[in-house]
């Protein structure tokens, strides 16, 4: 259900953009208007929704912590699963976001007969999520070429490495390949194993199956029904330098591709996509372990009510003198 | 106690891991008696200033909640997104990856697809959603959002008092998210309509007056003391002193209460009475900080706060320079991560240095509170103590590393260190089941109780059946461990599931092996079982 609610969600909107690029008038719409909205929402959202979870403080130090601790000198600690300053810290977020230690660690319980219980490595989930993020984060960088002229050397180089195999022409990027793979399987996870059904909501297929669009139209574009590049490069650069002109014939295929790319960046502040700035600012793993090192001052910390020793003391003092035990006041 | 209805394999065959036909928020929660805890006496409730003190049960269709509830709930929720961050990136940021899901001891001990922490948590952000998010309040259902009704409190009881606070799932989150913070978040809410359980409420309110969760006042701590020094006086042939609210003192020693009232921990007890006494350490108990595990921190922020005041408080009117703490895994949890930020800070007392090796504890050099088994394994190491392994022989030893020493310090390799020291067979359970990845007792936050046993029987099935497995292929047939929770509800878990398995401290073990000056020879272990076994010298 909450799937086909969103992939009716990605239908009317790639029929609304299908429909609306028709309209030769509303060129100026598609190609300036929204990506200006889109970018303007995505930026000034990210930005919003950051401030706000900066506003809130961390009150504990809450690290949760993979490896031993620094302690005695001669016990060898895990700098990097259990930091103890801002080195190991950067060096523990560094795994985290770039190689998604965590997800690595992914185990898949059994309970056989007996009962007996195994834990088997399980590592298909971060696969598919290291060939997503990685694959999408290449594509982004090589977009820059659309919008930057010269075309910054690093881009040709990640182009020219993306298309290392020279399969076909235009040469195919691995990455349009590892892109789709990573989404199909992705989405076929969300759908097919029942325990992800049972808590997969709308907001968790929407994303998938507008990537997947985003992707697949792209993929079209450069592999199949090819459009004028030129004309996309002027728009592109046009926009980039703030200085928007629409060119004549770019087609339809290439507004439904960017008005789903509109879509995604005018989503992206009001979902879970926020993982990404989020995982910065996760307490769990961006603080060391150097809890009792070093003392974590709480903004909030307020008075509490507590029971004194000498009120301790009052309730139990004959008690305390007949049992022998040293009193404050005799 | 009295087992669950159920034996073990007619427990285990009934566990299955299917999903209800319908979406999970169409599905209404039952209490079924075995598998949640009675709610808070409405006297202790009362005691502790907290609101709504009444007689009720879980199982009432009426839970007498203050007519504004719901305001009281969503305000609430409302100033702890404000006040705590962890939360607000909680809420917003799960992707529903599902890494977590079967990494919950209570999901793969009950099969109940709403112990997957995600879902655990979304019991949370589904209202969350609703309220406090755009998108929530527009697409309502198909955003995920829920209104809060009284149903959802119900459910939020059952699964929230089902969470032992762990942190399992947040070691495999790809963003951390730790289901204790919002479990820890959600109890203070449901406190604040007057939705409390009795094994947290009454043992905070005995900690509160007498300063331990059993509720012994003074003259009870002092006998109790002497009556293990006596003991002990009785197995080694040596007399201990043990001082107790000396001012003066070098060092504070806390301990959790069931140290020197409950079995299998008092032979732990004896460990550290014989410890003390042979290494000549100047130290003190107190009566008033005559506990070191903090109930408080399974109830709210507010109420671990003012436990644990008593620490620093007690230190500071006896003078001591620095603290010892005892085996106890919640207890360091709040020791390490919260003390010195909830009731420092601690610049009365002096940074940690042992006074037999002189050793800086520079990793409590701010708190000033060290472990005892970093203390101990620095005496092994810098050859202070001797220990006589062969007298731990009759034990065959595997180590459960309890939640939060493993997950909140990363206290692994000192146990082990000193395990391997005291004793001369030691196997370690599964990769996954220990250290960061090691398994609940499924008793821990204030779930221990007799009512809620058959929960704790499925919680605990994991650990149990990693036990289980060293026993089989190694003959195991002692379960160590560091924490009072553990030694409490690990026994009745080892007989329901494994059998033959006694549970104790490591620092039992350490007495055992402890050669005390001018001892007597022993001819049993601290718990007066003798010490022959085939080919052990001690015959």
């Amino acid at each position: 259900m909450n799937a086909i609610f969103s992939l009716v969600a990605v239908i009317v909107i790639i029929a609304a953009a299908f429909l609306g690029a028709s309209i030769p008038r509303l060129d100026f719409l598609f190609g300036v208007v929204f990506p200006y909205a889109a970018i303007t929402v995505f930026l000034a959202g990210i930005i919003y929704r950051v401030i706000k979870w900066s506003a809130s403080p961390v009150p504990f130090h809450i690290p949760t912590v993979a490896g031993q601790q620094k302690s005695l000198p001669w016990i060898k600690d895990s700098p990097l699963e259990s930091p103890h300053n801002t080195w190991g810290v950067i060096g523990r977020m560094a795994l985290e976001i770039l190689f998604f230690r965590s997800l690595f660690r992914n185990t898949k319980m059994e309970m056989k007969s007996g009962p007996k219980l195994v834990y088997g490595s399980s590592k298909y989930l971060w696969l598919g999520a290291i060939a997503f993020h990685w694959s999408m984060l290449i594509i982004v960088l090589r977009h820059l070429r659309l919008f930057m002229q010269p075309i910054p050397s690093f881009v040709l180089g990640l182009d020219s490495l993306d298309g290392f195999f020279q399969v076909g022409l235009p040469g195919l990027y691995i990455t349009d390949v590892l892109i789709l793979i990573a989404l199909s399987y992705l989405i076929l996870r969300r759908l097919t194993v029942r325990r992800i059904r049972y808590f997969s909501l709308a907001s968790d297929y929407f994303p998938l199956f507008l990537l997947f669009s985003i992707a697949g139209t792209g993929v079209l574009m450069r592999y199949f029904y090819r459009i004028d590049l030129v004309n996309v490069k002027e728009l592109a650069v046009g926009l980039f330098s703030f200085h928007p002109a629409v060119p004549q014939g770019t087609g339809v295929l290439f507004y439904v591709h960017l008005f789903l790319v509109c879509t995604l960046l005018a989503y992206f502040p009001f979902s879970k996509l926020m993982h990404m700035p989020g995982i910065f600012l996760s307490p769990t793993r961006n603080l060391a372990n150097n809890s009792r090192m070093k003392r974590h001052v709480n903004t909030w910390n307020h008075p509490v009510r507590v029971h004194t020793y000498e009120e301790y003391e009052d309730e139990f003092r004959e008690k305390m003198r007949e049992a022998g035990l040293p009193l404050d006041k005799e | 106690m009295a087992g669950p209805k159920l034996k073990p394999e007619e427990l285990a065959s009934k566990i299955k891991y299917n999903l209800p036909p319908n979406g999970w928020m169409d599905q209404p929660v039952e209490f079924r008696e075995g598998t949640f805890n009675y709610s808070g006496n409405p006297k202790n409730v009362e005691y502790l200033q907290l609101p709504n003190p009444r007689k009720w049960q879980p199982t009432d269709p009426d839970w007498q909640l203050p007519e504004n509830w719901k305001e009281i709930i969503l305000e609430g929720l409302r100033d702890r997104l404000h006040r705590f961050r962890s939360l607000q990136i909680f809420m917003d940021i799960c992707v529903r990856c599902g890494a977590c899901a079967d990494k919950c001891h209570f999901f793969i001990g009950s099969g109940d697809p709403k112990n997957m922490p995600v879902m655990r948590a979304e019991l949370l952000r589904a209202v969350y959603r609703k309220d406090f998010t755009l998108a929530g309040k527009i697409f309502g259902k198909y955003a995920g959002a829920r209104e809060l009704t009284l149903d959802v409190v119900k459910e939020w009881f059952y699964y929230f008092y089902q969470c032992t606070q762990c942190r399992r799932c947040s070691v495999f989150c790809p963003y951390g998210i730790d289901t204790a913070e919002i479990t820890l978040l959600v109890r203070e809410l449901l406190s604040l309509i007057g939705v409390n359980i009795d094994w947290i409420v009454t043992p905070v309110a005995n900690s509160f007056r007498t300063g331990n969760h059993l509720g012994i006042q003074p003259h009870g701590f002092k006998d109790s003391i002497d009556f293990a020094v006596d003991e002990l006086e009785s197995i080694t042939g040596v007399k201990v002193e043990a001082p107790i609210n000396k001012k003066g003192a070098e060092i504070l020693f806390i301990t959790p209460s069931a140290d020197y009232f409950g079995s299998p921990h008092y032979y732990t007890l004896l460990g550290y009475l014989a410890l003390f006494h042979e290494i000549g350490l100047d130290y003190t108990w107190s009566t008033y900080a005559s506990e070191g595990g903090n109930f408080g921190s399974f109830l709210s922020h507010d109420m671990m706060k003012s436990l644990n005041a008593k620490m620093y408080a007690e230190a500071r009117r006896l003078g001591v320079k620095w603290i010892l703490g005892g085996e106890c895994g919640h207890m360091w949890r709040v020791v390490h991560q919260y003390m010195n930020t909830l009731n420092g800070p601690a610049d009365f007392l002096e940074e940690p240095v042992s006074p037999v090796t002189g050793t800086k504890f520079g990793n409590a050099r701010s708190t000033k509170m060290v472990h005892i088994c970093e203390f101990t394994a620095d005496l092994i190491k810098n050859g202070k103590i001797k220990l006589d392994k062969s007298r731990n022989d009759n034990r065959r030893v595997t180590f459960h590393d309890s939640c939060n020493p493993a997950r909140a310090l990363g206290l692994i390799e000192e146990p082990r260190f000193i395990i391997r020291n005291a004793c001369n067979n030691f196997f370690e359970m599964p990769e996954n089941t220990i250290k960061e990845q090691t398994f609940c007792c499924g008793s821990g936050a204030g779930l221990g109780t007799d009512e809620n046993l058959e929960m704790r029987m499925r919680g605990g099935l994991p650990r149990a059946n990693a036990v289980k497995f060293v026993k089989e292929k190694h003959g195991v047939n002692f379960l160590g461990c560091i924490c009072a929770i553990d030694k409490a509800t690990l026994p009745p878990l080892m007989e329901y599931w494994v059998g033959g398995v006694d549970v104790g401290g490591v620092h039992e073990l350490v007495g055992n092996a402890l050669i005390m000056k001018g001892e007597k020879e022993r001819t049993t272990d601290l718990r007066g079982d003798p010490l022959h076994i085939e080919g052990n010298r001690h015959v």
